[in-house]
């Protein structure tokens, strides 16, 4: 059962002979051949590729190279530009793009040595909360496939969850890792604003992407993270701190850890999931914990906040797919204006559209100062809040969704119902502050999440808050119903 | 009948000399094959980023620091979104409230020798855009991203000129300055520096501007004069006629010598500008303002200044012998040359101040007409400064005259020999010898009875002719001061026989 194995036990493994990397690689493909025509959570393979990189890893290893990584399969998240391999983005416009370069997230990964199995699909340019608005088709939530994975990352949540490899990559920008991880029963980690570059992710709002992981549990996501994160010079929002050993604290006690409940979180929060967040709140005083409860006062004001600097910079960031360099162009343009109108027209969904035209509204001359320079000034309030928070607490605790996964089809067609489901995450990504959603229970067979937040470079306390609490906990040790073999 | 006033003020873009975009690390060079020199970035490719070259903000504070300006402790990258094909990412990275150099002033000397300040709002950085190419691609059009991403400096002048004139006069100083900084070429036909002017006119001694035109594009400082007075007179008649201007964009053709429409107002794009969130703002200390400012040359102004008090030279000598750092250099050391062998001492202002008259007169005459005349530039001048010092030293001494000087330095030009072994091989040495000379007046006065009858009943002007006789006599190497007195005495000495 090579798939319920942490990193750790396969790095061991690997280590001392048992398996090769070739062997495990086969064998998620295996799985991926098997169970991801029912998922739709891969839209690219690269099973030949993968197996080249398996052997080569191998050979390292044979020659005394070690690693935590070194030869451990991986999926990327289909904003990843991935040289030689498509690049889609999750868009019509992109489904011919093939990726001349590596994101410095994917050479990193490459350089620690894993494999990578394909590309995970992902709402369209990243834009969307349920993995419905993809080129590609949905997405369908392993622990029921008549759900949504969440999204926009829901092709890595889905194939994490279901065991199609150890980990995946993720992008969150207002809760894309941390709310499919929840709804997938995943752990999921968004780490501080410019903690991992962003150079050759495809950018949805530059200033709130943020690259992250999903694994099977915080130990398995603070040596991911150990590889993504750190300086990169081609990207002048990242920044040049070292990077802690996310692993050697993983086991610090909890005593005397202060942790605020976000009371604005739990205000007509849904009582079963209120109380699967009391519980782990219990364990936590277990583990010698604290608990008090702060107010952020303008954290209510996030998802319209989110929804004009979002599109805004969206809007902007989508020009350049313009049918003249690369991607889809239309077929045979009158004209100048014909071939942006219509490639764009073609090549974009309708959710895509919907942001852009928001974006370039609220920039126009007249509506500027009315929205994007306001939702600028709340997503400062916002920030102040956080920070006089983190003046009194080390880690704030709530719920990272409202409600665990739902149908497919039942919010595509309420974009504002849609957006509503990140009002617990989209905090976090316009403070820049790392945020994590861990496994916390079930809510009508479906697993739900518990969200931790923490101040600027704080991973190393959230990943150890998290570890502790799956050490006390199995929720993260559930496999959907099927996937188990 | 209304008396109308020009009000002019230019956005002048110069292209700083980086080796390096200012957004990525593709070449700058000028005149590579097409696209050779676009970068993923530069193609604004899907996840790429843009990552500021340090030396285009260290070029800009050189120019804030150059005309007195502020700069800005901390300025700000925008986006400014529109569509074209030329524009990769659909936006051009520009600084729109936050620019590095804020308002500074700048001193112009116009034609009448006045000296007239004019204000410069602000200069910002931004990245230029490609070309789209129209030429030997059929039906098509093609794209050349060579130049986006080169970095621009925009120059923004306060609507201070009120003439043509005024804006060349402006136009030429900062052309001067950049290149003075080496923060640019200033080589317009590729276009490195080029302008556009907002034009308008109003009746004089009202304080509101008029509604103004931007003529886009000017890449010679001819055709902003022309461009400038045919947008004049196009409102003047406009507004004379009953008519108003509108509002907008026009391009000057050089062909047909006329400004065009090519958009109005209601035309122009919503650029929507707002911040860059992939650039950080730019935050410039005091150490960095320090270490810039001590990398400043001399100025224009101060060197013209020195100029004109160290050797004695007219503000309009200074002026142009300072409007290039290759010129003012060319011309000290000629100076100095010719000084030096005389020691340069003490109570001798007096002769250094003739010396730098004749080195003046000479840079500015015939060494700019011969560099003019076959294309070349000063650096790489035929004629050293030392060559040329060595043709004037002997004027000087009086071997030769200004006359044959002249043909010496044409043969200098294009031999490349020293002025002495010139004079040398050519015996152009100037004859001093009164007896010598005497010799030929008397040969001349032999010859010409009837002149010399003429020339002593009164007519006077024949002077010259026995002047020229003479003269062509001795090849032109007469000394002209003695010529003039011999044969001033020998023609007068026969009016007194008589």
């Amino acid at each position: 059962m090579l798939h319920t194995l942490s990193i750790g036990e396969l790095g061991r493994s690997l280590d001392s002979g048992q398996i090769s990397s070739v062997e495990l690689t086969r064998h998620f493909l295996g799985r991926i051949e098997r169970l991801n025509p029912a998922l739709n959570a891969l839209i690219t393979l690269t099973a030949e590729q993968a197996l080249a990189t398996a052997a080569a890893a191998d050979a390292r290893r044979a020659a005394g190279e070690r690693g935590p990584l070194l030869g451990i399969p991986l999926i990327h998240k289909d904003i990843f530009c991935t040289d030689g391999v498509r690049t889609s983005c999750g868009s019509r416009m992109l489904d011919n793009f093939v990726a001349p370069y590596d994101a410095t997230v994917v050479a990193r990964l490459k350089e620690a040595g894993a494999v990578m199995l394909g590309k995970a699909n992902m709402d369209e340019f990243a834009m969307g909360s349920s993995n419905e608005t993809s080129y590609y088709g949905p997405v369908k939530n392993p622990w029921d496939t008549t759900k949504v994975p969440g999204g926009s990352s829901g092709g890595s949540a889905a194939a994490t969850a279901a065991r199609l490899a150890p980990f995946a990559t993720g992008t969150d920008t207002g809760g894309s890792i941390r709310q499919p991880a929840a709804l997938t029963g995943v752990t999921g980690v968004k780490p501080t604003y410019g903690r991992v570059s962003r150079y050759g992710m495809i950018a949805f709002a530059s200033s709130l992407d943020q690259a992250g992981v999903f694994a099977q549990s915080a130990a398995d996501a603070a040596i991911v993270l150990q590889a993504m994160a750190g300086f990169d010079p081609r990207d002048s929002t990242s920044i040049d701190a070292p990077v802690p050993d996310y692993s050697a604290t993983l086991n610090a006690p909890l005593a005397g850890l202060k942790i605020g409940l976000l009371r604005e979180f739990f205000e007509g929060l849904e009582a079963r999931n209120s109380a699967l967040i009391h519980e782990a709140l219990t364990i936590y005083r277990n583990l010698g914990a604290q608990t008090v409860e702060v107010s952020l006062p303008h954290l209510p004001l996030s998802v319209p906040t989110y929804y004009v600097v979002a599109p805004a910079e969206c809007s902007s960031n989508l020009s350049r797919f313009d049918g003249v360099r690369f991607g889809y162009r239309c077929e045979k343009p009158k004209d100048l204006l014909d071939l942006y109108t219509r490639s764009r027209g073609e090549g974009f969904g309708a959710e895509v559209k919907r942001r852009i035209m928001t974006g370039t509204y609220v920039l126009s001359a007249g509506y500027f100062d009315a929205y994007y320079l306001k939702a600028q000034k709340v997503r400062r309030l916002i920030t102040d809040d956080f920070r006089s928070a983190f003046g009194k607490v080390d880690l704030l605790i709530g719920p990272t969704t409202p409600t665990p996964a739902f149908a497919i089809g039942a919010k595509i067609n309420d974009p504002v119902t849609m957006y509503l489901n990140d009002i617990y995450t989209i905090g976090a990504n316009l403070a820049g502050l790392p945020g994590l959603s861990l496994p916390c229970g079930f809510v009508d067979g479906l697993p739900m999440g518990l969200q931790l937040i923490g101040p600027h470079f704080s991973e190393a306390k959230l990943l150890n808050a998290a570890h502790r609490f799956q050490e006390s906990t199995d929720w993260h040790r559930r496999s959907p119903p099927g996937y188990e073999r | 009948m209304i008396e109308w006033e020009v009000v002019i003020g230019l956005e002048i873009h110069a292209q700083l000399a980086t080796k390096s975009k200012i957004f990525s690390g593709s070449a700058t060079a000028y005149g590579a094959p097409p696209n050779t020199q676009a970068s993923l970035v530069d193609l604004a490719y899907p996840g790429v980023l843009p990552v500021l070259n340090a030396e285009a903000v260290r070029m800009a504070v050189k120019f804030g620091l150059s005309i007195n300006a502020e700069v800005a402790r901390r300025s700000v990258f925008a986006r400014k979104n529109y569509f074209y094909p030329d524009l990769p990412k659909g936006y051009q990275i520009s600084q729109y409230e936050l620019p590095v150099v804020k308002q500074g002033k700048l001193a112009v000397m116009l034609e009448d020798g006045a000296v007239k300040t004019i204000g410069v709002t602000r200069a910002h950085l931004e990245e230029d855009a490609g070309k789209s190419l129209h030429e030997g691609l059929g039906a098509g059009s093609g794209i050349d991203l060579n130049r986006a991403g080169t970095p621009l400096l925009e120059i923004v002048s306060e609507p201070d000129m009120r003439s043509a004139k005024e804006a060349v006069a402006y136009m030429k100083k900062i052309h001067t300055l950049v290149r003075y900084l080496e923060i640019c070429d200033g080589n317009m036909q590729e276009g490195s520096f080029r302008c556009d002017a907002n034009v308008s006119v109003r009746p004089r001694g009202r304080e509101k501007f008029g509604t103004r035109a931007e003529i886009k594009n000017l890449n010679s400082f001819r055709f902003v004069e022309k461009a400038i007075n045919y947008e004049v007179s196009r409102q003047v008649d406009l507004l004379e006629s009953g008519g108003t201007v509108v509002q907008e964009t026009r391009l000057y053709d050089s062909d047909k010598d006329e400004t065009r429409s090519m958009r109005s107002k209601e035309e122009a794009n919503d650029y929507r500008y707002f911040p860059d969130p992939d650039l950080l703002p730019v935050e410039i200390d005091e150490a960095f303002i320090d270490a810039v400012r001590a990398t400043l040359p001399e100025l224009p102004d101060d060197k013209a200044a020195r100029f004109a008090r160290d050797f004695s030279l007219s503000a309009y000598d200074a002026g142009v012998l300072s409007a290039s750092r290759e010129l003012g250099a060319y011309f000290e050391a000629v100076v100095a040359e010719l000084s030096a062998p005389h020691g340069g001492s003490a109570g001798n202002a007096e002769r250094n101040a003739v010396h730098a008259k004749l080195a003046a007169n000479w840079v500015m005459g015939e060494l700019s007409s011969a560099l003019n005349r076959d294309n070349v530039d000063i650096a790489v001048s035929r004629i050293a400064p030392a060559q040329l010092s060595g043709l004037l030293a002997r004027i000087v001494d009086q071997t030769i005259s200004g006359k044959i000087a002249k043909e010496v330095f044409e043969a200098m030009w294009s031999e490349g020999k020293t002025a002495d072994a010139i004079i040398e091989a050519k015996g152009l040495k100037q004859i001093t010898d009164s007896s010598a000379i005497e010799g030929v007046i008397d040969a001349v006065i032999a010859a010409n009875p009837k002149q010399l009858a003429d020339y002593r009943s009164g007519k006077d002007k024949l002077f010259g002719f026995f002047v020229g006789q003479a003269m062509k006599a001795t090849g032109g190497k007469a000394n002209p001061a003695q010529l003039n007195e011999l044969l001033k005495r020998k023609l007068g000495g026969g009016a007194q026989d008589a």
